[in-house]
Parts: C-alpha cells; sequence; structure tokens
C-alpha cells in the first residue's frame, strides 16, 4: 500500500481529526485464528500520517496551489499545501497571506525598512508590506502534499 | 465547599455570514447575506447588510433589487461549510474547559466555575482571540452566573462598544445594570406571548420582569417562566446539558428544489433520504421498530388543492437495515402518491428506535438478520470511506445531489445558485491559490 494514495484519494481528508478510519497501517500484523497473538499485549496505535502533518487538526485547512512563484521551496502547481492558523507567522516561515485582494504563498521575511513577501523563484518580485491595511496573514503552511 | 457557578455564552457573530469571509477575505467590510434552503430567504447578514435594513427572514425576490444595487453579497447557505465551521470552533472552545454544551450551530454554553472572578475578563478575551485566530470566526462571548444572564450579557457584549465583545456580569450593580439595559423580550426563554403580555403589564426591561412576584410568575408563566425569573436574579436553574442523549426518532426529510410530479423522481429523493437516516440510526447503535413516510404539496398555493400525507408501518422485527426499511419506504410511498399534484417535500421518520443490542437477543431472527448486518457493516465502512454517493441503490438514480451543474443534479435538489466552495470538506472544493 501506498501513502500517498491513502492520503490523497480520499474525498474526505480534510477532517484531519476524525480519520481514524483511514490510518495507515504500515506494520500490522493479521491475527490468525486460534492462536494468540505473541503481539497482544504490545499493541501499538498504527501510524497517524495526520498528527504528522500537523500538529493542531483544528486550525489547519488545505488549499490547492496553481502558480510556480515557491518552486525554489518545492511548491508546485497541483500540490496540496497545509495551513496552520493558530501558529505565529515568524521571519523566515512560509505563508499563505492575503495581499490586494488575493490569496498567495511567500516567505515571510522581517527586515529593518519593512516586511516582505518574498517569492522563491527569480521569475517574480518580492512584495514589500509597509502598512498593516496592506496585506494579512491567513495561516502558516506546514507541509506540503504531492501525488507522484 | 461550595463553588459559585459560572457560565459563559460563547456565540459566533453572524455565523453563516463569517464562515463566508474565511474564505472570501475581501468581504470584510462588504454587506453580506446568505440566503435558505433553496434560495428562499435571508437567514443570515452581516452588519453591513443590516445597516442597509435588510430584516430576518425577508424573501429573496423582494430585496433582490435594492441588494443588486446597493452590491450586497449573496450566497445560498452552504450547510458542509458551516457544519466543518462549527465542528471548529467547539473544539477551539473545548481547549477551554472540557465542560461544554453545544447549543445551536453557533452557540456554545461553557462552564467557568474554576476561574477567579478576577481571571474571567481576561479569559474571555483569551477565547475570544483563540477562536478567531485558528477558525477566523470572529465570537463574543458574555460570562455570568447563570445561563439566562450569560445569554444577556452575550447581547450586550456585542451592544455595547466599549465591551469589545466580551462582557462579565460579576456584582449585584453590573447585573442590574444589564438587565436595565435589555427589553423583556430578549430574554432568554420568553416567548413572544409572554412578552407581549408582559409590556401590557408594564414589564418592559429584564429589570421589570426580575422584579415580578414569584406567584404570579409561576402561576402566569409557569415553570419554565419561574426558571427564568430566577435565573435573572443570579439563582442557577439550568445546568449544562453536555451531548444529546440519542434520540427516539430520527427524520431525514427535505424540501425539492422545484416541485415534482412523477413518482420515480420522488422515489429517488426517498430513497436518497432513507439510505442517510439507516445510515444515522447505525451510527446511533439503534434499530427501528416502526417506519413513517410523509409527502406533501405545497401548502402555500391556494390554487392546487393541498395534499399532505402520511404513511406509518410497524415492523415485524426492529431493524437498521437499510434493504428493508428501503422497500418499506417505497412501498409506503407508492401506497400515497397520487398522479397529477405537484409535490414539494418527502420525507422517512425511523419511529421507536432500540437499542440494537437488544434486537440481537431475539431468538426467533431469521438468518437474513445476520446476512443483513454484514453487509449494512461494509456499506458503512465503504461510504465513511468514499462519501455517500459512492454507492447507491438503482432507486436513488444516477444523478449526483451535491454536483454544482444544474443538469447533472437530481431534479429534487434544491435551488443554490449562489453555493460557494465545499472549502473544508472536499478536495475539489479547497481554495486555489495562485502563489
Ligand atoms: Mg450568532
Amino acid at each position: 500500500m501506498k501513502a500517498e494514495v491513502i492520503l490523497i484519494d480520499r474525498p474526505d481528508v480534510m477532517q484531519l481529526h476524525d480519520m481514524t478510519a483511514h490510518r495507515l497501517e504500515l506494520f500490522s500484523s493479521a491475527v490468525q485464528a486460534g492462536f494468540p497473538s505473541p503481539a497482544a499485549d504490545y499493541d501499538a496505535e498504527p501510524i497517524d500520517l495526520n498528527a504528522y502533518i500537523t500538529q493542531n487538526p483544528t486550525a489547519t485547512f488545505l488549499a490547492r496551489v496553481e502558480g510556480d512563484s515557491m518552486i525554489g521551496a518545492h511548491i508546485e502547481p497541483g500540490d496540496l499545501v497545509v495551513i496552520d492558523r493558530s501558529l505565529q507567522a515568524t521571519s523566515g516561515r512560509i505563508v499563505l497571506a492575503f495581499v490586494a485582494g488575493e490569496f498567495t504563498i511567500k516567505r515571510l521575511m522581517q527586515k529593518p525598512d519593512g516586511a516582505y513577501l518574498e517569492p522563491e523563484n527569480p521569475k517574480y518580485e518580492s512584495i514589500r508590506i509597509t502598512q498593516a491595511d496592506m496585506g494579512r496573514i491567513w495561516g502558516v503552511v506546514v507541509g506540503i502534499v504531492k501525488k507522484v | 465547599m461550595a463553588t459559585t457557578s459560572r457560565f459563559a455564552l460563547v456565540d459566533c457573530n453572524s455565523f453563516y455570514v463569517s464562515c463566508e469571509r474565511v474564505f472570501r477575505p475581501e468581504l470584510e467590510d462588504v454587506p453580506v447575506v446568505v440566503l435558505s434552503n433553496n434560495d428562499g430567504c435571508v437567514i443570515a447578514r452581516s452588519k453591513e447588510a443590516k445597516a442597509l435594513g435588510i430584516k430576518m427572514g425577508t424573501p429573496y425576490f423582494q430585496v433582490k433589487d435594492m441588494m443588486e444595487r446597493e452590491r450586497v453579497e449573496v450566497f445560498s447557505s452552504n450547510y458542509e461549510l458551516y457544519g466543518d465551521m462549527s465542528r471548529r470552533v467547539v473544539s477551539t472552545l473545548s481547549q477551554f474547559t472540557p465542560n461544554l454544551e453545544i447549543y445551536s450551530i453557533d452557540e456554545c454554553f461553557l462552564d467557568l466555575s474554576h476561574l477567579r472572578p478576577e481571571e474571567v475578563e481576561a479569559y474571555g478575551h483569551r477565547i475570544r482571540h483563540t477562536v478567531e485566530r485558528w477558525t477566523g470566526i470572529p465570537v463574543s462571548v458574555g460570562v455570568a452566573c447563570t445561563k439566562t444572564l450569560a445569554k444577556l450579557a452575550n447581547r450586550l457584549a456585542k451592544k455595547r462598544a466599549k465591551a469589545k465583545e466580551v462582557l462579565a456580569l460579576h456584582t449585584p450593580a453590573e447585573i442590574e445594570e444589564a438587565l436595565r439595559e435589555s427589553s423583556v423580550k430578549d430574554v432568554w426563554g420568553i416567548g413572544r406571548q409572554h412578552a407581549k403580555r408582559l409590556e401590557q403589564l408594564n414589564v418592559v426591561t429584564a429589570w421589570d420582569l426580575s422584579r415580578m412576584p414569584e406567584g404570579w410568575v409561576k402561576k402566569n408563566m409557569a415553570v419554565t417562566g419561574l426558571r427564568t425569573l430566577l435565573e435573572l436574579r443570579g439563582q442557577p436553574c439550568q445546568d449544562l446539558e453536555p451531548e444529546t442523549p440519542d434520540r427516539k426518532n430520527i427524520c431525514t426529510s427535505r424540501s425539492f428544489g422545484r416541485p415534482l410530479t412523477e413518482l420515480e423522481d420522488i422515489a429517488e429523493a426517498l430513497s436518497t433520504h432513507t439510505v442517510r437516516c439507516a445510515t444515522k440510526l447505525r451510527r446511533q447503535n439503534s434499530c427501528a421498530t416502526g417506519v413513517t413516510v410523509f409527502l406533501m404539496t405545497n401548502r402555500f398555493a391556494v390554487t392546487e388543492n393541498v395534499y399532505c400525507n402520511s404513511r406509518t408501518i410497524q415492523l415485524p422485527r426492529p431493524t437498521n437495515s437499510e434493504l428493508e426499511l428501503l422497500s418499506r419506504a417505497m412501498h409506503l410511498l407508492k401506497n400515497m402518491f397520487r398522479p397529477g399534484k405537484r409535490y414539494v417535500k418527502v420525507g422517512i421518520i425511523l419511529n421507536d428506535l432500540v437499542p440494537a443490542s437488544e434486537v440481537q437477543l431475539d431468538l426467533f431472527s431469521n438468518q437474513d438478520g445476520e446476512k443483513h448486518k454484514k453487509l449494512m457493516s461494509t456499506l458503512d465502512t465503504l461510504r465513511q470511506r468514499f462519501g455517500h454517493h459512492a454507492l447507491k441503490y438503482a432507486v436513488q438514480g444516477n444523478k449526483n445531489e451535491k454536483d454544482v451543474e444544474e443538469e447533472k443534479r437530481a431534479p429534487w435538489m434544491l435551488q443554490k445558485k449562489f453555493l460557494s466552495s465545499p472549502y473544508t470538506t472536499s478536495l475539489k472544493g479547497l481554495l486555489r491559490i495562485k502563489t
């Protein structure tokens, strides 16, 4: 079983916290009838990819990438980005921002002359935020889900 | 040691509108309304829309032209989105106390009796900031020693500008001021009839009501009225009601998008409702003892002869097999259906629910019972994984009930012309970001 199939093909992948039915069991041992499993006393929880992807499912949202301004950070068209709204957007983090009436994903850099939203593709220019009302941070990008 | 009770009512501001705005931040200061099922009337308004004089419940067609002129942003109700956002708000609130009651899709009561009085205000602001930060939904918080007063404080938290959406009532003086500021018709639990009657007696404010003699209130407004009176005076009479207990009946029904005349189309809707209803039934580990199907023509169309009918049958044995429920429901529908009428609604009610565990003890249950049970649990697992339209019966038709494109949608589906995307519940509906 491949991880990406489990993660991506489910229509209800959004409900990250109650995905118990879709957990990826990397090492599951089927119990044979009649024989008590020697591992019965050691049963561990199956690996939960949701917990790996986000610390806080309640504040986590997914979005689909359409542009190429962040390909240097491996964020490519068609990818899903995982956004955690509860995290502090500190300098150096990749963020989902809403600037000039549009959503955009960029790296936030705090500099002495203002905050910058920097692309990771030389084709694009940085956006300088000088006033608070120019834009706002919607959430912090904490992961990318790719289908291979 | 007796602890003083303290309740917070957390209420999402213009909840449906706020849900839409989370994914459309450009609508922040723009008038926005959300329409009811089938785009009938206005059921949620932003404060800018309220300022334009758009009233709650106004039929859409009455304000359509005005809203176009004023550039009001209009949405069909997107309950998938609102349901998921509501779940997120509740889950955020449960970080603050394990004792909470979900009162409605956009309101929760929280038990805050563990706090010291001087901590309450700051805690309220922290709740507000956290919910807004995590979910994008603005909330207001009212805190007091009874649920009725917490409700009242919440109203004032929104109304008083200097409260900044958080108001805690501690002292008798603060409570009195709040009661004097609130009219009796806005008190939680006071219906329109009682409010009218009280106003005739010159009981206008919540404070006036709180001064009424207990005997009079008990005599004229029954025990619930008395409870309200005592709660206004600061005596808690109602505790939190956690988790709704499993229900005795469950019902699934919906109005059609447009009137239907063909049995086949109605059967399609009813079968889909039946499957959903049966899924709910199994989720709470119950079996139904009876099935009711109801069918309605347009109640408001005076020109047509109104026909509203329902049929109920007792089942020979309680069941939660949708195969059996489907065949019973179809049978009832066929009995009731009269050609030449325009139907607007069909629904199913599963009656007299009993725990499934009791049913299994039945010695006379046939082998089919076991087979059905296995099949149902397989279906539930598959549907949980792949969604409800993944597995359907032929009678449900091949159209997708959620399809946004008109012609692909089943004819019994509601009109939703201004439906936003299921941003949080479907991979196809996600926000798209041109990075
Ligand atoms: Mg509300």
